[in-house]
C-alpha cells in the first residue's frame, strides 16, 4: 500500500521519527482546521512544519457534502435551481443563471433579448458581491478589518437589489425556465442606478486602502505563487487562473446571454500570486460595472420571458379563470416538465471560474445525472502545492485569496 | 484556422482505428466514445498532437447506466478544451459493471487528481495509476459507492419520518 | 457618538434600593451580567455564515447588544452559533467544540439546516444537530434574515437572563447532558 493513502498524520508522523535537523529540533505536525477562524469555510489541512515553514501539506475536504447530485437525481428539474443557490452561496444569481441557460440549451428554446440583458445585469451584480466578500475578507486575513466592515455596507445594497427583484436577499433562486418570474421593477432599476453612483467612490477607497499598502503589499507578492502551466494543469479557471497570466474567460471564449454585445477587457495578472489575485478580482469588479452600465443604456424593451407554456408558469390570474393555463401549472408545479433525452454540457463563468452543468436527461422528470463542474474544487486540490516552502502565515492568506467557498467545494 | 471536428475524427481514426468511435454532435458539443484500455493513450494524443492541442481538462466525471449489458453498466465522461481553437469534446469510456477499472489521468493533467477521487468516491471507478486513490468527499468509514443507482438519497436510520405522510406505503390508515 | 443620551444602559433588577446600598437576588444579577456579554462562538459552515457576516457587519451590528467579541477559542464562548448545514463527517467535531465550551454554555441552531437538516434528507447530512448536542433556540429560515439571527440571539438572552444559577448542576441538566452521552 502506498504511503499516500494512510492519514496523513501517521505519514508525517513517520517523517517526523526518520529526519533530524541539524540543530537538534523536530518537524511538527499542525492541524489548521476544519474549524479554524481564519479559513473561510470548513476544510482540514493537516500541515508537516519546520518551525514557521510548511514542509507537506494534505487537505482533506468533504466536511459539508450534502450529496447535491443524489438530490438532483432525485427531484424535477424545477426542484434544483435551489440546490445551486447554495453551491457558491457567495454569487448564487450566477448559478441559478447558469442552471436555466443549461435546461433551455437543452430545451431548444430561444430567450428574448431583454431576459438575457438582465441576467448579464444580475449576474455581473453577484460577480462584484462576490468579489467584494473575497477581496475585503482578504484584508481581514492581513489585518485590516476596516475595509471589510465599510465595503460591506454596499453588498447589503446588492441584496436589496436581489430582494427587489426575487425577494431573497442571500439564496435567491431567481428566475425560471426562459426568463424571470416577474418584470423588474422601477424600483429595482432605481436600486440599481444608485448602486452605480455610490459604489464606484466606496470601491476606489477600498483600493486606496490597501493596493499601495506597504504591510499589505509585503504580506501578498510573491506569496502562494503559481505558475501559468501549472494553473492550467491544475484545471484553474477563473480570476485565480487570469493572475497567472491566462486570459482565460467563459464569458469571452463561448458568450452566452449575449456577453458578445458589450464591451469590456480581462484583466490579467502576471505572476499568479496572492497580490495578483487581489488586482485582478479588483480590476474585474470595475469591469462588471462598466458592462452593468452597457446592459441598462441598451436595454431593450419586450416580454421578461420566452413563450414556452410548457416550461413557464403562467400567470396566477389566468390559473384562476382559464383551464388550460390551470392545466400547466398543475404539471409543471408537479415537476412534469417535458425534457426530452439529451445531453449537454454549459459553462459559465462563475464569481471563481468556470461552472460547469453537465446534464443527462432520459425522458424521465428528473435528471438522470447531472454533474455541477464546481471551479473551487478543481483548484483547491493546488492549494498544498502553493504553499509548500511558505510560511504559516501566508498559506492563510493564500487561502483566504483564492476564494474557496466550501459550498461549492463539497457540493 | 479553427480546428473542425472532422479533422479530430479523422485523425483519431486515423491513429486508432476502431478503438474510438461513435462520433456525434450533440447540443454544441462534438462527442465520441473510446475503448477503456486505450482511454488514457487517446487522452495523450489529443493534448500531445500538434494541431489537436486539447490543453485543459475541464471536467471528468462517471455515470451509472445499471440497465445496460454488463459491458456498459459504468462511464466515465471527460470534456476537454482546446483553448487556441476554442473547441470542446466530450469523450466518454464504458466499462465493465463488476469490476470497473480505467487508467488514471492524472500522469497528464495534475487537475484529474480530485475529480477522479470524487467519481472514485461515488462510483467505486478504480483508476489504476492513482497516486493517491482514497474516499475524498464521504467518510472514510463508508462501505457502499452512494451515487450508483441502487442507492437511496434519504439516510435510512431516519426515525422521525412517517412513511404514510410521503405516500411511501399503499394504506394511508392503518400504518402498520 | 459623543452624545451621552444616545447610549442605553441595561437597567437595574427589581430589588430594595437605599442609601448607599442595594439589595436582589443574585440570580437576576448574574443573569444580567451574563446575558448582555454573551460571546459567540462562530461554528459558520455555509449559506448562514455569509448571513453571520452580515449581522456582524455595520448595518445590522451584532455589537448592540453585547455580542461583538467574536470568541473562536470554545473555551472562553458562552453561546454557540451553529449556521449552516452539518454533515455526518463534520458531527463529531461540532460536539467536540461544544464539549470543549465551559459551563455555563448554549447553543443557537440557525438556519434549517442546522435545525433539522433542511432540504438536504440525504445520507451525508445529520439530521438537526440536537441529535448530538442540546439546543436552546432554533431559529427559522434558509437562510435566516440578519433580523432573525438578532432575534434568536435576543431569545436566548431572555433565556439567559432568566436562568437559575444552580441550574448547571441540577440533575435534570446531568440527565440532559447523560442522554447526549455528554459527561
Amino acid at each position: 500500500m502506498s504511503d499516500l493513502l494512510l492519514p496523513p498524520e501517521l505519514r508525517y508522523a513517520k517523517m517526523i521519527e526518520q529526519r533530524q535537523n541539524e540543530d537538534g529540533s523536530e518537524l511538527a505536525i499542525l492541524n489548521l482546521g476544519p474549524t479554524h477562524p481564519a479559513t473561510h469555510g470548513i476544510f482540514q489541512n493537516i500541515l508537516l512544519m519546520d518551525g514557521e515553514r510548511i514542509l507537506d501539506g494534505e487537505g482533506t475536504v468533504g466536511y459539508i457534502h450534502r450529496a447535491f447530485e443524489k438530490i438532483a437525481e432525485n427531484r424535477p428539474f424545477y426542484q434544483i435551481t435551489p440546490l445551486t443557490d447554495r453551491m457558491n452561496y457567495c454569487s448564487s444569481p450566477i448559478n441559478n443563471m447558469g442552471w436555466w441557460m443549461t435546461l433551455e440549451k437543452a430545451l431548444d428554446i430561444e430567450v428574448p433579448k431583454r431576459v438575457q440583458y438582465l441576467r448579464v445585469i444580475i449576474m455581473e451584480l453577484a460577480r462584484i458581491a462576490d468579489h467584494i466578500i473575497c477581496n475585503s475578507v482578504l484584508g481581514v486575513d492581513t489585518g485590516a478589518l476596516t475595509g471589510f466592515l465599510y465595503v460591506f455596507q454596499y453588498r447589503e445594497k446588492i441584496y436589496e437589489i436581489y430582494e427587489e427583484i426575487c425577494g431573497a436577499r442571500l439564496t435567491t433562486n431567481m428566475g425560471r425556465i426562459g426568463g424571470f418570474e416577474r418584470d423588474w421593477s422601477p424600483a429595482a432599476f432605481k436600486k440599481i442606478n444608485d448602486f452605480l453612483e455610490e459604489f464606484p467612490a466606496i470601491w476606489t477607497e477600498f483600493e486606496n486602502l490597501l493596493s499601495r499598502n506597504r504591510i499589505f503589499m509585503d504580506r501578498t507578492i510573491n506569496v502562494g505563487p503559481i505558475s501559468a502551466e501549472k494553473a492550467m494543469s491544475y484545471g484553474f479557471t477563473g480570476p485565480n487562473l487570469r493572475a497567472a497570466g491566462i486570459d482565460y474567460d467563459v464569458r469571452v471564449m463561448k458568450p452566452y446571454s449575449s456577453y458578445e454585445d458589450f464591451e469590456f477587457d480581462v484583466p490579467v495578472g502576471q505572476s499568479g500570486d496572492t497580490y495578483d489575485r487581489f488586482c485582478v478580482r479588483n480590476a474585474e469588479v470595475w469591469e462588471s460595472l462598466k458592462i452593468i452600465k452597457q446592459a441598462l443604456e441598451k436595454l431593450p424593451e419586450g416580454p421578461f420571458h420566452a413563450n414556452v407554456p410548457d416550461y413557464y408558469l403562467p400567470p396566477k390570474e389566468d390559473v384562476y379563470n382559464n383551464m388550460e393555463a390551470l392545466i400547466y401549472h398543475f404539471k409543471i408545479v408537479m415537476g412534469e416538465v417535458p425534457v426530452p433525452k439529451t445531453e449537454v454540457y454549459h459553462a459559465v463563468e462563475g464569481g471563481n471560474g468556470e461552472l460547469g452543468f453537465y446534464l443527462i436527461t432520459d425522458g424521465s422528470r428528473t435528471p438522470y445525472r447531472l454533474h455541477f463542474r464546481r471551479p473551487c474544487f478543481i483548484y483547491y486540490q493546488a492549494f498544498n502545492d502553493m504553499v509548500k516552502g511558505q510560511m504559516l502565515s501566508d498559506a492563510i492568506a493564500t487561502l483566504s485569496s483564492l476564494n474557496v467557498i466550501a459550498g461549492e467545494l463539497d457540493a | 484556422m479553427a480546428l473542425e471536428t472532422t479533422v479530430i475524427e479523422d485523425k483519431l481514426t486515423e491513429k486508432f482505428g476502431d478503438k474510438v468511435f461513435g462520433f456525434v454532435d450533440i447540443k454544441d458539443m462534438f462527442s465520441f466514445e473510446v475503448e477503456a484500455a486505450s482511454a488514457n493513450d487517446v487522452l495523450r494524443f489529443l493534448k500531445e498532437d500538434a494541431v489537436l492541442r486539447f490543453n485543459f481538462l475541464t471536467d471528468v466525471c462517471g455515470v451509472h447506466y445499471p440497465d445496460n449489458e454488463v459491458e456498459r453498466q459504468f462511464a466515465v465522461v471527460y470534456h476537454l478544451h482546446n483553448w487556441m481553437d476554442n473547441v470542446r469534446i466530450r469523450i466518454k469510456a464504458f466499462l465493465n459493471g463488476e469490476n470497473p477499472e480505467i487508467d488514471s489521468a492524472t500522469n497528464l493533467y495534475l487537475g484529474a487528481n480530485w475529480q477522479e477521487r470524487e467519481t472514485y468516491d461515488f462510483y467505486g471507478i478504480i483508476f489504476k495509476g492513482h497516486p493517491q486513490l482514497k474516499r475524498i468527499l464521504n467518510m472514510d468509514e463508508m462501505t457502499v459507492f452512494p451515487m450508483r443507482k441502487e442507492y437511496p438519497m434519504e439516510d435510512g436510520g431516519r426515525t422521525d419520518k412517517d412513511d404514510r405522510f410521503f405516500g411511501r406505503k399503499p394504506d394511508n390508515v392503518n400504518n402498520n | 457618538m459623543s452624545d451621552q443620551k444616545d447610549i442605553k444602559i441595561v437597567g437595574a433588577p427589581a430589588g430594595i434600593e437605599g442609601q448607599g446600598f442595594f439589595a436582589t437576588k443574585l440570580d437576576e444579577v448574574v443573569g444580567l451580567a451574563r446575558a448582555n456579554s454573551l460571546w459567540p462562538l462562530p461554528f459558520a459552515t455555509s449559506c448562514c455564515g455569509i448571513e453571520f457576516m452580515a449581522t456582524m457587519a455595520a448595518t445590522y451590528d451584532l455589537a448592540r447588544f453585547g455580542s461583538e467579541r467574536m470568541s473562536f477559542s470554545p473555551r472562553q464562548a458562552d453561546m454557540l452559533l451553529v449556521m449552516g448545514t452539518i454533515a455526518k463527517k463534520m458531527a463529531p467535531i461540532l460536539r467536540q467544540v461544544y464539549e470543549q465550551m465551559a459551563e455555563p454554555r448554549w447553543v443557537i441552531a440557525v438556519g434549517a439546516c442546522a435545525s433539522s437538516g433542511g432540504v438536504f434528507d440525504t445520507y451525508s447530512v445529520l439530521q438537526g444537530i440536537d441529535k448530538v448536542i442540546p439546543v436552546d433556540v432554533y431559529v427559522p429560515g434558509c437562510p435566516p434574515r440578519p433580523e432573525q439571527i438578532l432575534d434568536g440571539i435576543l431569545t436566548l438572552q431572555d433565556i439567559v437572563k432568566n436562568e437559575s444559577v444552580r441550574r448547571r448542576s441540577s440533575p435534570e441538566y446531568q440527565e440532559l447532558l447523560a442522554s447526549y452521552n455528554i459527561t
